[in-house]
């Protein structure tokens, strides 16, 4: 059983996407966005290269909410903005804190940083208290 | 060019997505979760469910076909040269296994400018066979140089 109190951080997610990984993320998810996947089209239109997918790192803002509450069903609500863009081959992290408890409800503030700036912020989850 | 705001309130028929076991274990590998409870059907079943478990975000792979023509429907009017994904949320409310059929309605919810920036919103919601809602997700689209 999870247990939260306010103010509490929670585990850091540390993950390094590699420079495949945006093309088995367009599979998965179906967005195969040419700026995602294609390094020459990706320059074409003054990107650095390639791109992650934003809700490739959503996916790791919630898939440390999961972790934190215990289980795929402990996520109730996660909102986020995109900001900036992210790269393959750079660690991504992702740093939770608790603000509040209550009626066996977590909420947390969320971010996912990368190079020193947020690709996902002012993101609040809400992680129900099993 | 303003943006036209006639759209907003206008739905789309829903689209039916078929949860595939497989389709969850790629989705799973893909975002790079370990949880048994998503990878195999026994680990699954003695947590409780009928078959693995879909990971929350998979809500985008069984909502973007339902997303996709209030996208490119001409009475909303996005430019997407210029559009980037601003902002996402979803809440989940009952758990989505393999053998689920999901059906989803997307509606334009809000159509406004603000800063010579147009914000398009549209809100999905999923309900599986049995009826019961399992989420609903609300995504931003901004495009710049409206």
């Amino acid at each position: 059983m999870a247990e939260f109190t306010e103010g509490q951080e929670l585990p850091e997610l540390r993950v390094t996407p590699d420079r495949f990984l945006t093309v088995r993320y367009a599979g998965a998810s179906g967005d195969f966005n040419p700026i995602h996947i294609d390094q020459d089209f990706a320059t074409s239109v003054g990107l650095p290269g390639k791109i992650l997918h934003g809700l490739y790192t959503m996916a790791q803002v919630a898939r440390a909410q999961t972790d934190a509450g215990g289980g795929p069903e402990s996520l109730k609500r996660l909102k986020v903005q995109f900001r900036g863009m992210g790269l393959p081959e750079q660690e991504i992290v992702v740093t939770s804190k608790v603000t509040a408890v209550a009626d066996g409800i977590a909420t947390v503030e969320t971010a996912a940083e990368q190079n020193g700036s947020q690709i996902v912020r002012n993101a609040e989850a809400e992680i129900a208290i099993s | 060019m303003p943006v036209t705001t006639s759209a907003i309130g206008k739905s789309y028929p829903p689209t039916t997505y078929a949860v595939g076991r497989e389709k969850i274990k790629e989705y799973a590998s893909a975002v790079g979760e370990t949880n048994p409870v998503y990878l195999d059907p026994a680990a699954a079943k003695a947590a409780g469910y009928a078959d693995v478990v879909a990971p929350p975000m998979f809500a985008v792979v069984y909502k973007s076909p339902a997303v996709i023509p209030g996208l490119f429907d001409p009475e909303v009017g996005i430019n997407f040269a210029m559009m980037v994904h601003g902002g996402q949320e979803f809440v989940w409310s009952a758990p989505v296994v393999a053998g689920d059929e999901i059906s989803t309605t997307t509606t334009v919810k809000d159509i406004s400018e603000r800063g010579g920036m147009g914000f398009y919103v549209f809100e999905t919601t999923s309900t599986n066979q049995r009826g019961e809602t399992v989420c609903v997700g609300e995504w931003t689209n901004i495009v710049r140089g409206v």
